[in-house]
């Protein structure tokens, strides 16, 4: 996290630095930020750098006193189990299949409900709601009404007697955390299409532009910037899924839909395997700083963060 | 047909189908609400039931089941992380935005990639430090992780609405004399109010949905609303209509909020990029 920082730092802004001024001056500056600035780092930095310590002990929660130093081999034992990389292609496939399918589904939603019509503010708020419940509340509702086998609604509509969560679980898990991101994308997406400017859209009909060729060369240039903070949000809170898949397959059936924090917490929680848990935190914070780092740079220069700093 | 009754019939058609999408795609939710006034006979029957005696008994269950307490939990707990996020957020947004510190970009950056950490990995210490700290099963451990769950999104977020202060605006208020504290109030924020608001919105939400360190980190004592949802499944097996009744009382406060607010979500959630 700190690591990311400094990578960042982008030239404009180190003209920013105070020459000259007084000491006082420049904290007095800075005494604003320090509160929420120290607070996230004991809050954020100091649980991980614990978690580093404890993935090189072998430490059993259920045997007290059974902590010692073992070096690096629970990472050893990491990459050598093949129920991690389940986890691990999981959480993958699950963040770029439910981003890509919300955004989608969000961006046909949206440019449906960007004109007048009867009920427009109705269905906008039908349409959130999925967002504003509970998703804890939304993987229970999934898990028995629609999914369950004998009484649930996606039988008795396509018929059968298909047991959805134990035939398709990903997939089934996967349309639940969709719905649920669906209205997040849409509801961004509506705001960057309802932001366009009128004359630029009026100027193109004028000039004959139909409609596809006005989408494609106005108005998706002009939403890139709603469509970037909407895949990088949705992909932040998605990779973390585990309420879908705690409360509605138990990563199961086997390991069929378990992903990361899933197998992390069933390490630590149900295994008490402290150390080898811990061990499979610090990899994947490794492998989403990695990630994150291109995220970050994609995120500095679509908000143009140097705006303001004179 | 003229090509103009030929367009309202295409526009009129259009909105039909903008309705149907729009009800199949909230209908498991119009689901469980007709469930939560069911009797458990009703709930599951092989075909579903439309027409039956609808009945309070299973809200009054799930009062009956100790639900209150979860309740306030969660009321409690979002709106102090959210009062203490706006308290320390805003100046800082003010220090990143009108008054900006050396290195804003970095300080910025470091934020979000605080948000980037995967949660999951930092839950096993949380548990043994709460354990440590008396914190474990009580609010106070989950108002803090809420406070830092959400600091660095509004900071981000805020920060992009003080940038919305036309700099005139200051520029103006310096030369007429007026300090700091004067134009804060009287300029700045009547511009970033709305934008705040937007902001805590966001946080409502998120604070009163989040799931994992809940679950984790709090028990009877300190349990919030989705807790609830968890120990009901797991301690009797499937009730469907008690469920539904309960999922909907979990989530009817952050949904009559978020109705409510519709615009400030989506002004807080695009960051202030609508203008």
């Amino acid at each position: 996290m700190t690591a990311v920082a400094p990578s960042l730092q982008t030239g404009r802004t180190s003209r920013t630095r105070t020459t000259a001024k007084p000491k006082g001056a420049a904290w007095a500056r800075r005494a604003p930020l320090l509160p929420a600035l120290l607070f996230t780092i004991v809050v954020t930095q100091i649980p991980f750098i614990v978690t580093v310590v404890y993935s090189f002990q072998s430490w059993n929660l259920v045997r007290p006193g059974s902590s010692h130093f073992v070096g690096v081999q629970n990472y050893v034992d990491v990459f050598t189990d093949s129920q991690f990389r389940v986890a691990l292609l999981n959480t993958v496939l699950i963040t770029v299949v439910c981003v890509l399918i919300a955004l989608l589904l969000g961006l046909g939603l949206a440019i449906l409900l960007d004109r007048k019509f009867l009920g427009r503010g109705v269905v906008r708020t039908l349409l959130i709601t999925p967002f504003l419940i509970l998703p804890a509340a939304g993987a229970l509702l999934w898990k028995t009404t629609m999914f369950d086998p004998t009484y649930g609604l996606l039988n008795f509509v396509f018929g059968g007697d298909t047991d959805w969560l134990s035939e398709f679980p990903l997939s089934s898990v996967m349309v639940q955390i969709i719905w649920q991101w669906t209205p997040f994308m849409m509801l961004l997406l509506l705001a960057g299409l309802q932001s366009q400017p009128k004359d630029v859209l009026e100027a193109a009909s004028v000039d004959g532009a139909g409609r596809w060729r006005t989408f494609a060369s106005i108005t998706l240039p002009h939403l890139s910037r709603y469509i970037q903070l909407s895949v990088l949000l949705g992909a932040i809170y998605i990779v973390n899924s585990f309420d879908a898949i705690f409360l509605m397959t138990q990563g199961g059936p086997g390991t069929a839909s378990t992903n990361l924090p899933y197998y992390i917490y069933q390490r630590a929680f149900q295994g008490f395997d402290v150390g080898q848990s811990s061990a499979m935190g610090v990899i994947v914070v490794i492998m989403t700083l990695i990630v994150a780092t291109f995220a970050l740079r994609l995120m500095f220069r679509t908000f143009d963060v140097s705006r303001g700093v004179k | 047909m003229t090509t103009h009754t030929q367009r309202r019939f295409g526009r009129a058609s259009l909105t039909v189908v903008t309705w149907v999408i729009a009800i199949l795609f909230v209908f498991p939710l119009l689901w469980m609400i007709l469930t939560s006034f069911k009797q458990e006979a009703d709930a599951y029957t092989d075909p579903p039931k439309l027409a039956f005696g609808p009945t309070l008994s299973q809200f009054a269950s799930i009062l009956d089941r100790g639900f209150l307490p979860y309740l306030a939990n969660s009321a409690f707990v979002t709106v102090v992380s959210t009062l203490i996020v706006l308290l320390v957020g805003v100046p800082a947004a003010y220090a990143l935005s009108l008054a900006p510190v050396p290195k804003t970009s970095n300080v910025l950056g470091f934020f979000l990639s605080t948000k980037m950490l995967p949660i999951v990995a930092a839950i096993i210490p949380l548990y043994v430090i709460s354990q440590k700290t008396q914190l474990l099963d009580n609010v106070w451990a989950l108002i803090i992780l809420y406070t830092a769950m959400n600091l660095p999104l509004a900071i981000w977020m805020m920060r992009s609405f003080f940038l919305e202060v036309p700099t005139e605006m200051i520029e103006a208020g310096r030369v007429d004399g007026a300090k700091l504290p004067l134009l804060l109030s009287r300029v700045i924020l009547p511009v970033v109010a709305p934008g705040i608001a937007a902001t805590a919105l966001i946080c409502v939400i998120f604070s009163w949905t989040e799931f994992f360190y809940a679950v984790n980190l709090t028990a009877a004592r300190a349990g919030t609303v989705p807790v609830f949802l968890v120990g009901f499944i797991t301690s009797e097996g499937l009730y469907w209509a008690q469920l539904s009744a309960a999922a909907l009382l979990a989530s009817l406060p952050v949904m009559i909020v978020g109705w409510i607010a519709q615009n400030h979500l989506v002004r807080g959630l695009s960051m202030g990029a609508v203008k």
